[in-house]
């Protein structure tokens, strides 16, 4: 459309081509590409070898899977719950009010994730609530960071809410808790499934805050992938950061397939 | 008539008239206020302790080579992903080639990776033992630099894209047949239709490069130093949490009011 010539179409694609490919598409395929070498001294890794895989699906790292999973999906789920009760709430305030609640929840958005880790390792290291050392400390943290996240696609999903669906259920005579339950969480099912993969994302990926909270033996995965790397075992953290985006995005295709059949209803 | 219309659209309905709409937000602001702010409130009260002064963290050199380098790396990777994202976003968009909409899905799923994964793929390719060969490449802020520059910038192309897909291809016809050439076109056209997508992504890129932490672990630098790598190294490594907090409400300020200015920004734009 904007460009008419057929070279000048190439020249443009391959400009693309030579900005694209070595920034986004390189580092992906070097993780992988290590991730099943013994060394890589040339252009090429050389010395092919499943060993780091094996070594990755047990023992000390499959506990961290597992970790990272039940971290993530414990978070996800309390960050939704949260999330969405403020922003259906939020739907039924006054401007002002709105725009405060609003304000609040995307807070945790602009302070670094580092200094959330700070906070509640300083609040929660002394009574009346002692957490500290414990796995609580790390999913609730994780579960304040994506609370934002899940806020804000539920309550940009409220606003294209089409309002004649709760009204005409009002109307008949429906209490407000039916309508909620029986009209707008349904309604809102595609963008909660949204919510969910993006908040489950963004904790497996979670680091500056698990580093600053993480008890010896609730180590998550992307923990165990910088000790690994810190002690300069970089294959076998090669492989398990390629684990880590294979469960990644495993559960996002499980739950982007109960997005489509949400939205189908 | 007129009277009940207004009622519906204005007011939200019967519906959204809950009987007290503020009791039903407390629960939620009371587990945010118990887990966030409540812990956010102690960090600025530790930061004020008696013992450590903030002029102690300020005279320090470590604390205004963190803060300058942080304050550096954050501007000059926003600005290369905003001129970055926009090209790109404009091939994929404007002259689209076979597989431009895999690219595009591609992109979507490259924002679910956590960021250290490209320093660790750059460990390999500017490492000592790597690709490229030995040199202290990723040592240098321009390592950090590099690695926010590719993570970042599809935080940019993917607002930038939702912008382009509502352009009207029929305006770019117009004005070609008009005699305008690309160039121009883009900048008379198309550039003021992205410009809110621009200043959104751009000013979410500023503050994520600002927290970013890491991109930074992962080099393993000790010349590189920001602002979320000195928090955790005082608090961490050194166990001087006070000089920790301090560090942390700077921090924080810088982000936040950052942030602050990028929610009235986008507003104003109507992003």
């Amino acid at each position: 459309m904007l460009v008419h010539s057929r070279k000048a179409k190439w020249a443009v694609w391959l400009v693309f081509a030579v900005l694209f490919l070595p920034l986004f598409a390189l580092p992906l395929l070097v993780v992988l590409g290590a991730s099943f070498a013994t060394n890589w001294s040339g252009v090429l890794p050389s010395g092919f070898t499943v060993s780091h895989y094996t070594a990755a699906t047990r023992g000390e790292a499959l506990q961290a899977l597992t970790t990272s999973l039940v971290t993530a999906l414990t978070a996800s789920l309390l960050a939704l719950t949260v999330g969405t009760w403020a922003a259906l709430a939020a739907a039924g305030l006054k401007k002002r009010q709105r725009r405060l609640l609003d304000a609040l929840f995307v807070l945790p958005v602009a302070v670094p994730s580092v200094v959330v880790g700070l906070a509640i390792l300083v609040a929660f290291s002394k009574p009346p609530v002692l957490l500290n050392g414990t796995r609580w400390i790390v999913i609730l943290a994780h579960a304040v960071l994506v609370t934002a996240f899940a806020h804000q696609s539920v309550s940009a999903a409220i606003v294209r809410l089409d309002p004649a669906y709760e009204q005409a259920a009002a109307s008949l005579g429906a209490r407000p808790v039916y309508v909620l339950w029986r009209i707008r969480l349904p309604l809102l099912l595609p963008s909660l499934t949204a919510a969910a993969g993006l908040c489950f994302a963004l904790s497996m990926g979670e680091l500056s805050a698990t580093m600053m909270l993480y008890p010896p033996d609730w180590t998550t995965l992307p923990v165990l992938i910088y000790s690994a790397t810190d002690r300069g075992a970089l294959f076998a953290g090669s492989a398990l950061a390629v684990v880590l985006m294979t469960a990644t995005l495993l559960v996002l295709l499980i739950v982007s397939r109960v997005r489509t059949r949400a939205s189908y209803r | 008539m007129s009277e009940v219309v207004r009622r519906v659209r204005g007011g939200g309905g019967w519906a959204r008239s809950s009987p007290r709409p503020l009791g039903v937000a407390l629960p939620p602001v009371l587990i945010l206020t118990l887990l966030f702010l409540y812990p956010l409130a102690l960090v600025v009260q530790q930061s004020f302790q008696p013992g450590t002064a903030y002029g102690d963290v300020f005279a320090s050199e470590l604390f205004r080579t963190a803060l300058w380098t942080t304050v550096w790396i954050a501007v000059v990777s926003t600005l290369e992903c905003l001129v970055l994202g926009f090209v790109l976003a404009l091939v994929i968009a404007f002259v689209p080639f076979p597989g431009a909409r895999t690219v595009a899905r591609f992109i979507d799923v490259y924002l679910s990776f956590p960021s250290f994964l490209i320093t660790l793929a750059l460990l390999f390719i500017y490492g000592t033992t790597g690709i490229v060969g030995s040199f202290q490449f990723l040592a240098t802020p321009w390592g950090v630099l590099l690695a926010e520059v590719t993570y970042f910038t599809p935080f940019v192309m993917r607002p930038v894209l939702a912008a382009f897909s509502q352009v009207d291809t029929a305006q770019l016809e117009a004005a070609s047949s008009l005699g305008a050439r690309a160039p121009r076109i883009i900048r008379q056209v198309i550039l003021p239709e992205a410009l809110p997508a621009l200043a959104a992504g751009g000013s979410l890129v500023l503050v994520l490069c600002l927290n970013e932490f890491g991109i930074v672990l992962f080099t393993g630098a000790k010349g590189v130093t920001t602002l979320p790598m000195l928090v955790y190294s005082k608090a961490i490594l050194e166990s001087d949490y006070p000089g920790a907090c301090v560090v942390a409400v700077v921090n924080v300020l810088i982000s936040v009011g950052l942030y602050g200015l990028y929610r009235v920004v986008s507003r104003r734009v109507g992003a």
